[in-house]
Parts: C-alpha cells; structure tokens; sequence
C-alpha cells in the first residue's frame, strides 16, 4: 500500500496543495459554525476580542476552547483548566505517535509546524493519504491551513456580532463531524485487525462515557481498540508459522 | 476569574504550550527508537480508527434514534458510495429523522 507513495510524485506541490484545501469542502461548515459558537460564548464568558481571538489562534483545538471559556470564569486555581484541557487534548499524543511515522517527506521544521495544526479531521485525511499516494507537507498545509483561515475568520465574526447561533441542531449541523468521523473510520476497514479495533474502542468508549464521563472515555476507549491490535498482532515468529 | 498564571493572556500562553506538547509529545517519545517492535507498530496503525470511532459512538447512541439511524446508514454506504456522497445521505437521515420526531 505505502510503496504506492514512490510511483505517484508526479504532483506539483501547487496541485497537491489545492487537492488538501478541497478535501476540506465537505465539511467547510463545521469550523465555521463551531467558530461562530466559540467566538460569541468566549465574549460572553468576559474576554474580550482579543483575547478570544489569540486563544482561537494560538490553541486551535476547538472542544478544549469551550472547556477554558467555561471555566474562566470561575474562581478555581488555573491549574484545574490546565487540567481539563490536557485531559480534552491527550488523544493528541496517539495522533503524532501514529502519524509521524508516514512524515518521512517533511523537513523537521515542517513537521513541527505541521503538528500544531492537528485536528480530529487532519489525522483521518492525512493517515488516509498516507495509504493512498503518500503524504506530503503541501497537501497536509493545503487541507490545514483552510481549515485554521475559516476557524480564525469564524471566530472573530462570532466575537464581533456576540450572537451565539441559535439551534445549530435544527439543520443537524451538531453531527455532521461524527457523519464524517464514520466516514474516515471505514475508510480505514483495509488495516490489519480493523474490526476487532473499533469494537473495542468502539464498546470500550461508550461504556466509559456512561460510567466516567468525558473526556477520558476518549483516550482510554482508544486506547482498548490499540491495546486489540497489540495482541492480535502477527509477530515475526508468529508470521513465519503462518508462511511455513 | 480564574486565579493564577499572569491573568487571561497568561493562561491562554499555557494552554496552547500545553496542547502543542500532546500534539508532539507521540511523535517525540517514538521518535527516539529507530526501529519499533512489530506490536508497537501494530498499535499504532490502529490509532485513527480507534481514536475517530470513540467520536462516533458514545454521541450516536446517547442521542435520538436518528443519530444511530445515521451513522448506520454512513457505515452501510460506505461500503460502496465516495465519502461525500456518504457524508450527505448520512445528514439526510439526521435531518429527516429529526424531523420526523425521532
């Protein structure tokens, strides 16, 4: 699958660049909406443009912005948000474990930079493009430079109009990202051990939901669908077995 | 007010320290070995769909029965439509599900 990588280099970094903003299309609505909701609930909360408008540029995790506007304005130590928020954020660690190793095409300073623009939606398009014709930084800049201009652009507009969007749920527009998680999760179905995988951190998950509560039954839910893999996996012994 | 750190504009500075370290911090640790163990890169291979299905079920089955109806329809098409036409039948369900009352 990845030696598809080396035949396909025909793409300029220019076309490359464009085919990961349009990957974006699809769901261009979602950062839109969620900056309009942050931008109106962080004034609400009492920051004030500015300060809503670095915290959108300089974190760019959406779910862990509303956890910090919320409790920003409670009289608790700083270190309860910092809590929350590295609780909100920790599956991120997965997504750079995972996804460094198909950055054999990026610079260090390209992959560090790279980084700080991982999403939930960036690790699907990009681990995808890895198994397709490879990932390269102009297509992986393409597809998460779109999306932070529309975060950015979002957020300021809701900040400066202070309203927060009233039902999103009506045009179900609240569920268009788990629709498209879907998506990007059956596009996975080729790997190795991909059912046993998502029934465990699928079940693993959801239990946890109801009896923890978020944000750990994401990490620890996910952590059951690696922990699948780890033990299902064909060592080389065991592959030898197999082959003889 | 939260308290501590040098006011927002401090606070802010430590949150996105902190979500740039998770954001790198896989990446730094595996970066270390040069070669990973055949488990290890097992594990690892499972990460997108293992994380991204932890954002699709607990959502769909503690909503309304259009929620799980969606999803199913999702799965079901992407077997064989391209993800955005898959993207769009799934919306419609929500939506008419919704709409419907469920």
């Amino acid at each position: 699958m990845t030696t598809a990588a080396a035949t396909t280099s025909a793409f300029t970094p220019r076309q490359e660049f464009i085919d990961g903003a349009r990957e974006v299309l699809p769901i261009a609505i979602v950062p839109v909406i969620f900056g309009l909701a942050f931008g109106a609930a962080s004034i609400k909360a009492g920051l004030d443009v500015a300060q809503t408008l670095f915290a959108s540029a300089t974190i760019f995790a959406g779910a862990s912005q509303f956890v910090f506007i919320e409790l920003h304005g409670q009289a608790i130590s700083a270190w309860w948000v910092v809590l929350a928020v590295f609780a909100v954020n920790f599956r991120h660690i997965l997504y750079s474990a995972s996804l460094g190793r198909k950055m054999a095409a990026f610079s260090a300073l390209k992959k560090y930079t790279a980084f700080f623009f991982m999403t939930d939606p960036t690790i699907g398009t990009a681990e995808r493009r890895a198994d397709t014709v490879g990932l390269r930084p102009a297509f992986y800049f393409g597809y998460n430079l779109f999306i932070y201009a529309l975060w950015l652009v979002a957020t300021a507009a809701g900040a400066w109009s202070g309203r927060l969007i009233e039902e999103p749920a009506r045009f179900g527009l609240d569920f268009v990202l788990p629709v498209y998680f879907t998506v990007m999760v059956m596009g996975f179905r080729d790997r190795p051990n991909w059912l046993p995988v998502v029934l465990a951190a699928g079940i693993t998950s959801t239990i946890l939901f109801h009896l923890v509560g978020p944000p750990w039954h994401i990490s620890l839910g996910a952590g059951a669908g690696i922990a699948a893999a780890v033990i299902i996996a064909k060592t080389p012994a065991t592959r030898e077995v197999d082959d003889g | 007010m939260v308290e501590g750190f040098g006011g927002t504009y401090g606070l802010i500075v430590l949150l996105a320290t902190v979500t740039y370290a998770l954001r790198i911090g896989g990446d730094l640790v595996l970066s270390r070995f040069k070669r990973l163990h055949p488990r290890v890169e097992a594990g690892l291979e499972a990460v997108p769909a293992a994380v991204l299905i932890t954002l699709v079920i607990p959502p769909a089955l503690t909503g309304s029965p259009a929620e799980a109806a969606a999803i199913a329809v999702a799965v079901i098409a992407s077997l064989r439509l391209p993800p955005v036409s898959v993207l769009v039948l799934g919306m419609a369900v929500l939506i008419a599900g919704r709409a419907a009352g469920f």
